[in-house]
């Protein structure tokens, strides 16, 4: 066993006693983290369905922060919960971590 | 799940409380410093110490009426002693809590001054706070007990966990022909239409719409940058980023069953099952307007760590984030932060959270009553006169 796959298996070990982070619905945008998560790759698990995924971290994502599953263009729908939960600011690449820097509210126009 | 023999205090009208507190109740601010000297001559009473009842008018003074008479009506009081400066409002509070059947006595400062007061008060609290004190717990039905559910200091992990968990409970309760209320008008932007979707009819579901639109109307015309606000900065740093985000979150602790009326803030629900409040998401002033309208119990999910209490409302704190549960463990009713680990389902939470609230219903007290958080906040619509 080379290196590598030894370290995938452990991360695998380690993360199904407790995942990375979690998905509220298949066709998500974003991940939760449900602990801090360093870059690198970690399992993450749909809640809807159990899927078990495993994903390429780009940035340190602290615990209850979110990460992009997929790329996102700038003004995008952002979806979470199978819903729009904002939109994109700019250019979001997978892996990156989330929040009110790079997603604002389609809601409240004056929350900019 | 085993059912547990639930205990109350039936009142005289059939209304079930699961305390048993006298009260001392101010009519107005400048009633607050004798209100709190009655409570400390006779200890065992409680003073309800608020910041307005002064010219007041139209709306928002029936608003402060009816939560102050709801307050005193409540299941959880097992009498009254009203104080305020002058008769004539003092008298509409003791109005609008003697159709409870409970023990209420009205008394104003004008032409007593405060010492006089106190004497007269404390010696009718005295008797009340005696005879509240033979009163016995008896058997109750869940379907007597009222709950209102509201998160707090919310974060990813409320949404992903202790909502879900309460959401449970929602469902359960209400099968059993139990009422809930929930509310948080503003607050559920981004996802009212699910709300709208679940009224019962579309007489509820207008009159949700309209306080909806009403509410988000108001917000907008302030002009005013809600980033910061809503979510709050506790929300932001917990990860939540957007109020559509905060709101789906929200909602998840609703459960499934649907909505069968929207109420006025503080107006007490008369239809069974889970009904909507107009109403702030500001903690305290939640929990003021859902003791006023007659709930006896409150569920309250947080992610970051809100420390919210009520003086007649035991709330129960439920959380899923682990650094908060380690960090506030001595505000945390409930620890469900396993729900993020995967070491157990939602229904299991749902057991845990429904046997917490039985021993509550029963007597234990919450974290918030032990540690004495009271907070009662009345909502005020508008400005003074």
């Amino acid at each position: 066993m080379s290196q590598a796959d030894s370290q995938a298996l452990e991360e695998r070990r380690g993360a199904s006693a407790a995942p990375g982070f979690l998905i509220h619905n298949e066709g998500d945008h974003v991940a939760v983290a449900v602990q801090d998560v360093q870059p690198g790759r970690h399992l993450a698990v749909y809640m809807d369905s159990e899927r078990e995924i495993t994903i390429s971290v780009l940035e340190a994502i602290p615990l209850g922060h979110k990460v992009a599953l997929s790329d996102l263009d700038e003004g995008q729908v952002v979806i979470e919960y199978g819903l729009p939960i904002g939109l994109a600011r700019r250019p979001i690449q997978a892996g990156q971590h989330v929040h009110t820097h790079n997603i604002r509210s389609a809601r409240w126009q004056n929350s900019i | 799940m085993a059912e547990q023999h639930l205990s109350g205090y039936r009142r005289p009208d059939g209304r079930v409380g699961i305390r048993n507190h006298v009260v001392i109740l101010p009519v107005d601010d400048l009633s607050n410093a004798v209100c709190e000297a009655v409570a400390r001559t006779v200890p065992g009473t409680l003073a309800l110490p608020h910041a307005y009842g002064r010219l007041q008018y139209g709306a928002d003074l029936e608003l402060t009426f009816r939560t102050l008479a709801g307050t005193g009506a409540n299941p959880n009081v097992a009498a009254v002693v009203v104080i305020g400066i002058e008769p004539n409002w003092t008298q509409r509070i003791v109005e609008g809590i003697a159709p409870s059947g409970k023990p209420v006595e009205g008394l104003s400062i004008e032409r007593f001054g405060d010492l006089k007061t106190l004497e007269r008060a404390a010696r009718v609290a005295q008797l009340m706070l005696q005879d509240a004190s033979e009163l016995r717990r008896e058997p109750v039905e869940r379907e007597e007990i009222i709950i209102s559910i509201k998160c707090g200091e919310s974060d990813t992990t409320t949404g992903l966990a202790s909502c879900p968990t309460v959401a449970q409970v929602v469902d359960r309760h209400v099968q059993a022909g139990g009422t809930v209320i929930f509310g948080e008008t503003s607050e559920l932007t981004g996802g009212e239409h699910l709300i709208a979707q679940r009224c019962i009819d579309e007489a509820v579901r207008s009159r949700f719409q309209a306080m909806y639109d009403d509410y988000i109307r108001e917000i907008e015309a302030s002009g005013a940058n809600l980033l910061g606000s809503q979510p709050t900065q506790g929300n932001i740093r917990g990860g939540l980023s957007t109020i559509e985000e905060k709101a789906l979150g929200n909602i998840a602790k609703t459960g499934t069953v649907p909505v069968v009326d929207a109420l006025e803030p503080a107006q007490a629900p008369t239809r069974r099952g889970l009904n909507f409040m107009d109403s702030s998401s500001a903690a305290a002033e939640f929990i003021t307007l859902m003791g006023a309208a007659g709930a006896v119990l409150h569920l309250f999910p947080t992610g970051q760590g809100n420390i919210v209490g009520h003086p007649i409302v035991p709330v129960i704190k439920i959380t899923a984030n682990p650094l908060t549960a380690q960090t506030m463990a001595e505000h945390i009713d409930l620890d469900v932060s396993g729900l993020l680990r995967r070491e157990y389902g939602l229904r299991e939470a749902g057991d845990q959270l429904m046997a917490l609230i039985d021993r509550t219903i029963n007597g234990r007290l919450t974290c918030a009553e032990a540690l004495g958080h009271r907070e009662f906040v009345l909502t005020k619509l508008y400005r003074s006169a």
